[in-house]
């Protein structure tokens, strides 16, 4: 049986963790494993590459506009499994998903999608529109044959039985979504309502840890989140940061550093 | 009627189901566990009634037109939701939904438009009740269906044009869900058809179900039988073709006729043509036929009707094409306009561009002198007016 990456990770470093979420095929058609490689030598922990969908329903305007620029460079699914495939030469270790829209990924057909991506390495899986229950009935055995572990949403509404019931169902990550909203959102507004939340769910003591995500968008935000998370979720705010830059990889270091990096002081 | 219900998760055949982020569970579910019951509650019931007959103008007539019967060599009678208050059978889901939404203690309405017909439907029972109202729209159809925009303005509510992909009713479905996502809470989306996540789609052709119920029972008052040959109704998402054939669903001697919008042509690139150009796939938290490309991203559909102008269609009409219950035609925008002047001019109705569809889809049909045919006439042409002109030259 191959490794568990996040077990791995989890292990060696068990908080502060960040994860960076790009979408593919942008800037560029082929930026998507170059960029990976940079975001990861700059310091994220994990990775998460987002299949680009024309009707992205969760996603606020930043993923909105970088799914319709990837989709008009011409990145399909099929394109990014192929880019993939040779991908952990470069990336050993650090954890990698894909996440999507289940559409492209039915026509695609499950286990075409399953086996190709578990043949480039990829470990978990994050497909919005698949509820759990579908999940658990239809593709929880293709899931593991083929070495890969689905993450589950949680949000402030999930009840605690749920959130059990999701916890149970995989051995990755439970993403949090930091409050109501979509991707991009202002939703670390609410900063007592958050830390509420995040303290409700840290309490419950589950199995797999937790990342959180939506509206992440710098220092304070990803700091805040880690402190009753084992780490954050950041993707629109990085994607700005790579809109319109000359360098996309010299825009993704600074941004990561920005988040990782000692505090910058005050001019 | 069992073989046409959706099962405990919301599937017909192989089509329905409830594909929808997490964000949205506890609202789908809340709905979901206790629609079926609220339905039922005899105060639910009376007020339903009640405000259908005394607000909505319920039982709507059911119209023999001499005249397009003598056109199309067959009987025709017209069911008259044209003249449901504002305008189409859309408002016979919105009472309903809004009492649902009462009862579920929510505060705040949102509502997806394409015609405008759903939003001002929607509109109406808001102010009707009291509730904030906002309605998603596709700029594209804020411009076609301006008097239905000013209609919505007028009744208090908040029109927001949906800016991304085409510009239409898929687009301002997507915003309507978003907003969803993001009040969890205090909000319910009365969707405006036969779509959506389960238990939409049921609760919806539920609502609608009072179409065929009246065809049924004015049909033997005044033609001395229960079941004519055809059901005939135009399918956008299919609510008003749900309804009116609910009651014939069991019924193997009615043939149902469901109407999509060609567009320019099923081959032109610009159709809405769902189960002619459509595959299995995913659109609004439901599996049913989606037209999309080879990679499974959802292409933009065309028609002029805004009401028709869908890449998908409601999880029962999928099952009613895939297990050939219904026979689906397909009518371009150019025959549409022609039916809407034939009719306009043979029965002095000025029908919706929507419903003008299902008139055009007469001719396709090989109607023998004894059929009788009822033609659901979803809605009137009020808001098509200025469409009409331009297109048909009499300006
Ligand atoms: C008059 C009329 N008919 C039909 C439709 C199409 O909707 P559905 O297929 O749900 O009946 C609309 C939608 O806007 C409409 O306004």
């Amino acid at each position: 049986m191959a490794p568990n990456r996040f077990k791995t990770l989890f292990a060696r470093k068990p908080q502060g963790l960040l994860n960076l979420y790009i979408t593919a095929g942008y800037p560029a058609l082929h930026d998507t494993v170059p960029l990976l490689q940079t975001l990861a030598a700059a310091g994220a922990d994990i990775l998460e590459i987002g299949v680009p969908f024309s009707d992205p329903l969760a996603d606020g305007p930043v993923i909105q506009q970088t799914s319709s620029v990837a989709l008009r460079n011409g990145m399909t699914l099929k394109l990014l499994l192929q880019e993939l495939q040779g991908v952990r030469e470069h990336l050993p270790d650090t954890p990698l998903l894909l996440m999507g829209y289940l559409n492209p990924v039915l026509q695609l057909g499950m286990e075409e999608f399953c086996r190709l991506a578990s043949a480039a390495g990829i470990d978990g899986v994050i497909l919005p529109d698949l509820p759990a229950e579908e999940y658990a009935a239809e593709y929880q055995e293709l899931f593991r044959q083929h070495n890969l572990r689905p993450v589950f949403l949680i949000t402030p509404q999930t009840s605690e039985a749920r959130i059990r019931r999701l916890d149970e169902l995989t051995d990755s990550f439970l993403y949090l979504v930091s409050g109501p909203g979509l991707t991009g959102g202002n939703q670390t507004a609410d900063h007592g309502a958050q830390q509420a939340y995040l303290q409700r769910v840290e309490a419950l003591n589950l199995r797999n840890p937790r990342l959180v995500g939506f509206g992440i968008a710098d220092k304070a935000s990803f700091d805040a989140a880690c402190r009753h998370a084992h780490g954050a979720i950041i993707g629109s705010a990085l994607l700005r940061a790579l809109d319109g830059a000359a360098d996309p990889h010299q825009a993704a270091r600074e941004f990561v550093q920005r988040i990782i990096g000692p505090p910058i002081p005050a001019r | 009627m069992s073989h046409y219900q959706p099962d405990a998760r919301g599937y017909y055949g192989p089509f329905g189901g409830a594909f929808i982020p997490e964000m949205l569970y506890p609202n789908v579910e809340e709905l979901r566990a206790q629609y079926l019951d609220i339905l039922a509650d005899e105060s639910f019931r009376q007020e339903y009634q009640q405000l259908l007959r005394d607000y909505v103008g319920r039982p709507t007539p059911l119209f023999k037109a001499e005249r397009l019967s003598k056109h199309f060599g067959a009987t025709i009678y017209l069911k008259r939701e044209d003249l449901c208050h504002t305008g189409a059978h859309k408002i016979n889901n919105t009472v309903g939904q809004i009492l649902l939404a009462e009862r579920l203690g929510k505060k705040r309405i949102i509502a997806e438009t394409g015609a405008g017909q759903h939003g001002v439907a929607t509109a109406t029972v808001c102010a009707l009740r009291g509730l904030e109202c906002i309605v998603y729209m596709g700029a594209v159809d804020m411009e076609r269906q301006k008097p239905n925009v000013a209609r919505m303005r007028m009744l208090g509510a908040e029109v927001r044009p949906a800016v991304s992909g085409s510009q239409t009713l898929k687009d301002a479905t997507n915003e309507a869900i978003r907003d969803w996502i993001s009040n969890p809470t205090d909000t319910h989306y009365i969707i405006g058809s036969v779509v959506g996540p389960h238990p939409y789609p049921d609760l919806v052709a539920r609502l609608q179900a009072v179409i065929s119920e009246e065809m049924r029972r004015q049909l033997l008052e005044q033609a001395g039988r229960e079941l004519p040959d055809y059901v005939v109704a135009c399918v956008g998402g299919g609510s008003n073709a749900a309804g009116a054939f609910y009651h014939f669903l069991d019924e193997p001697a009615v043939e149902l006729v469901a109407v999509e919008a060609a567009g320019h042509g099923v081959d032109s690139g610009k159709s809405a043509a769902t189960t002619v150009l459509g595959r299995p796939g995913i659109i609004h938290g439901s599996r049913t036929l989606l037209m999309q490309d080879e990679h499974g991203q959802i292409t933009e559909p065309h028609s002029i009707s805004a009401g028709l102008d869908y890449p998908g269609i409601g999880p029962l009409h999928a099952f009613l094409a895939d297990s050939r219950r219904a026979r689906f035609l397909s009518i371009t925008d150019a025959d549409a306009l022609q039916a809407a002047q034939l009719c306009s001019r043979l029965e002095g109705i000025i029908p919706a561009l929507e419903s003008a569809h299902a008139i055009a889809a007469l001719t396709a049909l090989p109607l023998q002198a004894d059929d009788v045919v009822v033609l659901n006439l979803s809605g009137r042409g009020d808001k098509d007016l200025e469409t009409y002109l331009r297109e048909l030259h009499l300006a």
